[in-house]
C-alpha cells in the first residue's frame, strides 16, 4: 500500500517479517523466563498453558529466535559497524533526552545509539542462546558447575536485554513516525531530514 | 497441603508465610556408617515401601547396583576401597538425600509449591506441582535429585515423609539388620552419635566424627564416620557442601535487584514521555516537504 509515493523505504517487507518474528518470540521467553525467574512473575505461565509448559516451549522459542536473531544479524550487521561519529553522537545523548537535540551530530541510517544497542543485544543473544543450551535439562546434561555459571549468565543477561528492549520500544514510540517503519516500511522524508540527515541525503540525493 | 499432620516450614517459589502453627519435633535419620555390612537391605525396603522399581542393570564389576541414583533410586550403597593407616578399608556410604536445614533445592525451584521443607525438617518433592526444569540438581550441592526420562519430574529421597508422619520411621531405617540407619529426634541422634564415636575412637578411629556439615545449616540425615576429616573418601561426601554461590545470586539478590532495574526502566520511560514530550519531526521541516509535493 502507497501512502505518499515521496516516503522513503526504510524497510523491506522481509526484513520487516524477520524483525517481527524475533520481536515476538522476544516476548514470549521474557514473559516465560520472567515466570521461571521470580516467583511473584510465576503466574505468567499461565500464558502458556501452565508450568510444566512453559518449562517445555520457552527453549524452543529459544530456539526460533536465535535463528531468526542470526539472519537479522546478517542483514543489519554492516549498516551498525560504529565510527567517531557515532560515539560523538552517544556522548551527546543526554542532552537530546532533555529534549534539546539542536547540536546532535548528522546521523546515517543508523545513529550512534541504535548502533550500540544493537551490537548489546548481538552480545546478550550469544550470551543466553550458549547459556541456554547448558540449562536445557530435558534435552542436555552438562556438569552441574557448568550448569551453575550457565543459569547465572542467562539471567543476568536476559535482564539486561530485557531492560535494553524497553529502551529500544520507548525510544521508538517517543520518536514520532518512527514505528511505521517498522510495520509498513515507510518514513516521510520529514522524519529523515530530521533524524537521519545522511541517510536522507543519501536517499533523495538532496542536502 | 501434602501431610495434614505435618507444618511446612518453607515453599519453594513462595514469599508468603508458610502453614505452621503446629510445632513438630526436628528428626534426623543417623547412619552408623561403621556398622553398615552393605547388605543393601535399606534399598530393597526403599523400593518396597516406595513402591518404585529401578531397570534392573548390568554387573560392571562393583558392587555398586544400580551406578548411580536415578528416579527410582532414591537410595543408592556406594562402595569405595581406601588404605587407610596401612590397612584397606572397605568403606560403605549409603547415598541419597540429606534433607539439607537450607536446602539448595528448594531455593533454586521456581515452580510453588514443588519442594517443601517440613518443620520436623524434612524436604519432600510434590512431583503434581514440579514443571521439570531441574533447578533443583542445579541448587543441590549433593547431587541428589534426579530427573525422570518418562515424566521429567524430578524425584528423591522423601525419609519416607508419609511415614514419619505417622509416626514411623523411614522404611530403610526399619529394615536395616545391624542397627546401622536410625531415626528419631534430631536432638536424640546427635546424643547417640556421640557414644558411637567414643566407642569408634577408643578402637583407634582417632577422626571419627559425626557428619552434620553446617555449611547447609546442618542435615537430617547425618553420617558416623570412621575419618570424618577426610569426608571425600566415602565416594565423594562433599567435605563443605554449601549451596553454590552462583545459586545463591541467582536465586538470591539477582531477583528483586533486576526487577527493581526493569520497573524503574519502564516508569522511568513513561514519565519521560510524560514530562519532556515526544520528539515529534519539527514543523518547519514538515512545511518544507508539503511545499517540494505541491511542485
Amino acid at each position: 500500500m502507497i501512502r505518499n509515493p515521496r516516503d522513503l523505504q526504510r524497510y523491506n517487507a522481509s526484513e520487516r517479517a524477520n524483525h517481527w518474528i524475533v520481536g515476538i518470540c522476544f516476548i514470549l521467553l521474557a514473559l516465560s523466563g520472567l515466570a521461571f525467574f521470580h516467583p511473584a512473575l510465576f503466574p505468567l505461565v499461565n500464558l502458556f498453558g501452565g508450568g510444566t509448559w512453559a518449562r517445555i516451549l520457552h527453549p524452543w522459542i529459544g530456539v526460533v529466535m536465535a535463528v531468526f536473531f542470526v539472519i537479522m544479524f546478517f542483514r543489519f550487521a554492516s549498516l551498525n559497524l560504529m565510527g567517531g561519529k557515532d560515539w560523538d553522537w552517544l556522548s551527546k545523548v543526554g542532552k537530546m533526552v532533555d529534549g534539546n537535540d539542536h547540536d546532535m551530530p548528522e546521523q546515517g541510517k543508523y545513529n550512534g545509539g541504535q548502533k550500540l544497542l544493537f551490537w548489546l543485544l548481538t552480545l546478550c543473544m550469544v550470551l543466553i542462546t550458549v547459556s541456554g543450551v547448558v540449562m536445557w535439562r530435558s534435552q542436555f546434561d552438562f556438569p552441574v558447575g557448568l550448569v551453575r555459571a550457565a543459569v547465572v549468565v542467562h539471567a543476568a543477561a536476559a535482564a539486561f536485554m530485557i531492560g535494553l528492549i524497553f529502551v529500544h520500544v520507548y525510544a521508538a514510540i517517543w520518536t514520532r513516525g518512527t514505528i511505521r517503519a517498522m510495520l509498513y516500511g515507510t518514513v516521510t522524508r520529514a522524519w529523515a531530514k530530521q533524524h537521519h540527515r545522511g541517510w536522507y541525503r543519501q536517499m533523495t540525493g538532496k542536502d | 497441603m501434602a501431610l495434614q499432620s505435618l507444618d511446612i516450614a518453607r515453599r519453594s517459589a513462595t514469599t508468603t508465610e508458610t502453614p505452621k502453627v503446629r510445632e513438630t519435633t526436628e528428626v534426623a535419620k543417623l547412619i552408623d556408617v561403621s556398622a553398615c555390612i552393605g547388605c543393601k537391605a535399606c534399598q530393597a525396603a526403599c523400593m518396597e515401601w516406595n513402591d518404585i522399581r529401578p531397570e534392573v542393570g548390568n554387573n560392571v564389576g562393583i558392587y555398586d547396583n544400580p551406578q548411580d541414583l536415578d528416579d527410582k533410586t532414591w537410595t543408592l550403597m556406594r562402595f569405595t576401597e581406601v588404605e587407610e593407616n596401612g590397612r584397606l578399608e572397605w568403606l560403605i556410604r549409603k547415598d541419597g538425600c540429606m534433607h539439607c536445614a537450607d536446602p539448595g533445592c528448594l531455593k533454586a525451584c521456581p515452580s510453588p509449591g514443588a519442594i517443601i521443607q517440613y518443620s520436623n525438617g524434612i524436604v519432600d518433592f510434590h512431583q503434581e506441582n514440579c514443571i521439570g526444569c531441574g533447578y533443583c540438581i542445579t541448587g543441590c550441592p549433593f547431587d541428589i535429585p534426579r530427573l525422570s526420562k518418562t515424566d521429567n519430574k524430578a524425584y528423591k529421597c522423601s525419609l519416607c515423609s508419609d511415614r514419619v508422619a505417622v509416626g514411623q520411621a523411614p522404611a530403610c531405617a526399619k529394615a536395616c539388620p545391624t542397627g546401622a540407619i536410625r531415626f528419631g529426634a534430631k536432638e536424640d541422634m546427635v546424643h547417640y552419635a556421640e557414644a558411637r564415636i567414643d566407642d569408634l575412637k577408643d578402637r583407634g578411629y582417632q577422626n571419627a566424627g559425626l557428619y552434620d556439615p553446617q555449611g547447609v545449616g546442618g542435615t537430617h540425615v547425618m553420617y558416623v564416620l570412621h575419618h570424618a576429616d577426610k569426608p571425600t573418601l566415602y565416594a565423594d561426601l562433599p567435605e563443605n557442601p554449601q549451596i553454590s554461590p552462583a545459586v545463591a545470586l541467582w536465586k538470591g539478590v539477582a531477583k528483586p535487584l533486576a526487577l527493581l532495574a526493569l520497573g524503574a526502566t519502564a516508569i522511568g520511560s513513561l514519565f519521560h514521555y510524560v514530562m519532556k514530550g515526544p520528539n515529534e519531526v519539527s514543523k518547519e521541516l514538515e512545511a518544507e516537504m508539503e511545499k517540494e509535493d505541491a511542485k
